[in-house]
């Protein structure tokens, strides 16, 4: 038992570290500021894509949001019902599925008896977390066809997977990331640091699934936040200790399903509103006045200017995307962030061979294309029949985007129809979390149960029943830090998190796993160097990027709201309450704010892009092949051959299963 | 099973293995590339080109949205070729030839 504590100690430093800095990046500056306010508010947590909302709702922060108040308006046995629904479907799968688990390959691939369709539509599952859903479609309401470069970013990223990953991994893996890294090598470093990075990334990319959760919950059922998390965190506790992968596949592939549902019903509905026009749909948001003024509002014209046709900029891209070069940072870390997620990568192993996994990959494509493009209507459709006002009405980042189309379409608010939809949505995108969330805490714990403590603390000799029984521990200790950094994070700005996992993915795990599949030379030394540098650098630069809070920027725009809302004071001889506030806000912002900097104190970003990923992914490489330079290892070189023809043809799988 | 030492290396260094997996590394890696060079050109050009992008093709469709579009169809286009490529041409290669080599290997 005690072997349990290392490695649940090693998690909780390097977790909790991580965050800690982070949550001291937001206190810091002392007390919560506009921006921060702005970004947490929305729940951010929500975008699975990389800082798309949260971006969004730092970008709408011009005034403080209306604080509280504004709610969605549900029917509330109706919402309550179908989550019951949800759970006791998802309950009665996790029953049925513990019980065919029993040995370590059934608890981690499911006894590697998953078919490539079924797991095609697990990895659609995985992809289409509710960010994808509802993050993208409130970027497209509010920003038009750049929240699409969103989707088409997930479409690529695929054919990473598809044509470099899936099949080797297939053919070198066992379990998890470790076991391809450590074919190679008998060190037990590179295990434990390869299960260090694994943790590291799905607890990232766990929290803001987790908080938007916990934000979902709070915005539709009333539920405070934190009964919210811990309700949520031990379902998944449940799902993923008792029922292993299996469970998680079949959750994923319903989720899945019903997401496609959803997607259907409510495009076809949007479709149904234009007379089944494409053309008179786009012709319709373009000459919708609301719509008109919001990008107006967006560009910055206090006037309209003469001629220029703001229906039609809403159909351009470039709304919401500035800079060329972030552009391209962003499309780095999705190309090669999205491949060498862990839980994407333990999805390969529940196949039994590599031809399955291709056919898992294609089929995952083209629905998750397919749910793409149907997001797109949902969030023009949101945009023209909802409006952007109303949207950003209830929520900055346009998160609620999705939803309100649901219940429009249903035939709006108070009708039992559009009640039952919106309610029926709701439970679907928690149903999304729920199977994201599941599949993280299933990486993480076999990282942590079949990397660490089979193969590092038992050095490979652990009986099946103590295999099973450690996962399962593990699994309740990673729900349990879910749920406890959950509480901790509720007012981080989350989203930023999952960026930060696809970045660390493309800078640290991708060169290493690319070079361990491909690269005779490559060794021990290239894959520690590769994964501590990589993951190192990309939070470094994150720490000095626009991503932090720069306290003194504050202080300069409350600055500005102070001297605009003076200048009117003096003008118009007094101001509404609700101004005067603003003020009170801005001036106690000012002052707050003016002589501090930022958690590594700066006073602006050393770098200027969100993204890290155009500097850190190159340093990944550099090191990564430094290191293997410098630290060159013969006899790795000669498992090399091994390596290779077992990842191109898949020969002698039956002996690496017993590896 | 009986445990027979398979002898990895020479597999990996026939003439006939390296020059299939030659093939195919060239034919994935140029799909690959041809696929993130048209995604980067829509990232770099919807903000760099706004005159191209912003063309109106078919009614109030305009370039950008539809270089979007034709993303996914690449995509699903990509996926085909290659599993066809896949099982019509190196899967039955690949077994064929790591069979004959271990045959050659134990006379």
């Amino acid at each position: 038992m005690r072997y349990l504590f290392l490695p649940l100690l090693m998690v909780l430093i390097f977790g909790t570290s991580a965050l800690a800095a982070d949550v001291s990046a937001q206190a810091a500056p002392g007390g919560p500021n506009a921006v921060a306010a702005a970004a947490a508010k929305a729940p951010p947590g929500l975008a699975a894509s990389p800082q798309a909302p949260a971006a969004a709702a730092a970008k709408a922060q011009a005034p403080a949001p209306a604080p509280g108040g504004k709610k969605m308006q549900t029917n509330r046995t109706f919402t309550i019902s179908m989550f019951l629904l949800i759970i006791a479907a998802t309950a009665g799968i996790v029953v049925w599925a513990s019980k065919s688990t029993t040995t370590a390959s059934d608890y981690y691939a499911a006894g590697g008896g998953i078919s490539g369709i079924q797991n095609g539509w697990a990895i659609a599952g995985d992809f289409l977390s509710a960010a994808t859903f509802l993050g993208i479609t409130g970027l497209m309401s509010l920003f038009g066809p750049d929240g699409f470069m969103y989707s088409v970013g997930i479409i690529i990223s695929f054919l990473t997977i598809l044509l470099i990953i899936a099949e080797p991994c297939r053919n070198a893996g066992k379990y998890t990331l470790g076991d391809i890294l450590a074919f190679r090598s008998s060190s037990r470093v590179v295990r434990a640091v390869a299960a260090l990075s694994a943790v590291v990334v799905s607890i990232f990319y766990l929290l803001g699934q987790m908080v938007g959760a916990g934000k979902l919950m709070q915005l539709l059922l009333g539920i405070p936040y934190k009964v919210s998390i811990i309700g949520v965190g031990a379902l998944i506790i449940v799902y993923v200790a008792l029922g292993g992968m299996k469970a998680t596949t079949w959750v994923q592939i319903i989720k899945a399903a019903l997401l496609m549902f959803t997607g259907v019903v409510l495009s076809v509905g949007i479709l149904w509103k234009s007379g089944f026009s494409l053309f008179a749909f786009f012709d319709s948001v373009a000459t919708s006045p609301q719509i008109q003024d919001h990008v107006r509002g967006v560009m910055k014209h206090p006037v309209a200017q003469p001629g220029f046709d703001y229906g039609q900029r809403f159909l351009e891209l470039g709304l919401f995307f500035k800079n060329p070069l972030d552009q391209v940072s962003l499309g780095l870390a999705w190309i090669l962030g999205a491949a060498g997620l862990p839980h994407v990568m333990m999805r390969f192993f529940t196949v039994p061979n590599a031809k399955e996994a291709r056919k898992s990959v294609v089929a995952s494509m083209f629905l998750i294309g397919l749910f793409l493009i149907m997001v797109s209507f949902l969030g023009f459709g949101a945009a023209l029949y909802v409006t952007p006002q109303k949207i950003m009405a209830l929520d900055k980042g346009g998160n609620m985007a999705g939803l309100m189309i649901a219940q429009y379409i249903g035939g709006g608010a108070g009708t039992v129809t559009g009640d039952l939809l919106l309610a029926f949505v709701c439970a679907v995108a928690f149903a999304t979390i729920l199977a994201v969330v599941s599949g993280l805490v299933l990486a993480s714990s076999a990282a942590i149960a079949h990397d660490l403590y089979v193969n590092v603390i038992k050095k490979g000799k652990a009986d099946q029943g103590t295999q099973i029984k450690v996962a399962r521990v593990a699994s309740f200790f990673v729900g349990a830090i879910a749920i406890v950094l959950g509480i901790a994070c509720e007012n981080l700005n989350i989203a930023q998190l999952v960026g930060l996992a696809l970045a660390v993915v493309a800078s640290a795990n991708f060169p290493v796993l690319i070079f361990a599949l491909f690269w005779k030379r490559f060794n021990s030394a290239g894959i520690i160097a590769g994964l501590v540098v990589g993951t190192v650098v990309t939070i470094g630069i994150l720490m000095v990027s626009p991503n932090m809070t720069y306290p003194k920027k504050v202080a300069a725009d409350a600055q500005k709201v102070v001297l605009a809302l003076e200048k009117k004071q003096s003008e118009a001889g007094g101001l509404s309450a609700v101004e005067l506030k603003t003020l009170e806000k801005a001036k106690s912002d000012y002052v707050l704010n003016k002589e501090g900097t930022s958690l590594v104190g700066l006073d602006a970003p050393l770098f200027p892009l969100k993204n890290p990923g155009i500097l850190s992914v190159p340093i990944g490489f550099f090191v990564t092949i430094a290191a293997t330079f410098l630290f060159r290892n013969r006899r790795e070189e000669e498992m090399f051959e091994e390596l290779f023809v077992r990842q191109t043809t898949g020969y002698g799988m039956a002996k690496a299963a017993k590896h | 099973m009986v445990e027979k030492e398979i002898d990895w290396a020479a597999i990996a260094s026939h003439p006939k293995f390296v020059e299939l997996h030659q093939a195919k590394m060239r034919f994935l890696v140029g799909l690959w590339v041809f696929g993130a060079t048209s995604y980067f050109l829509l990232l770099v050009g919807a903000i760099s080109f706004p005159d191209l992008f912003n063309a109106r093709i078919m009614g109030r469709l305009n370039f950008g949205y539809l270089f979007c579009l034709f993303q996914f169809v690449l995509a699903w286009a990509i996926a085909i070729i290659y599993t066809r490529k896949s099982n019509r041409e190196f899967d039955p290669l690949t077994t064929e030839l790591v069979e004959m080599i271990l045959k050659e290997e134990c006379q």
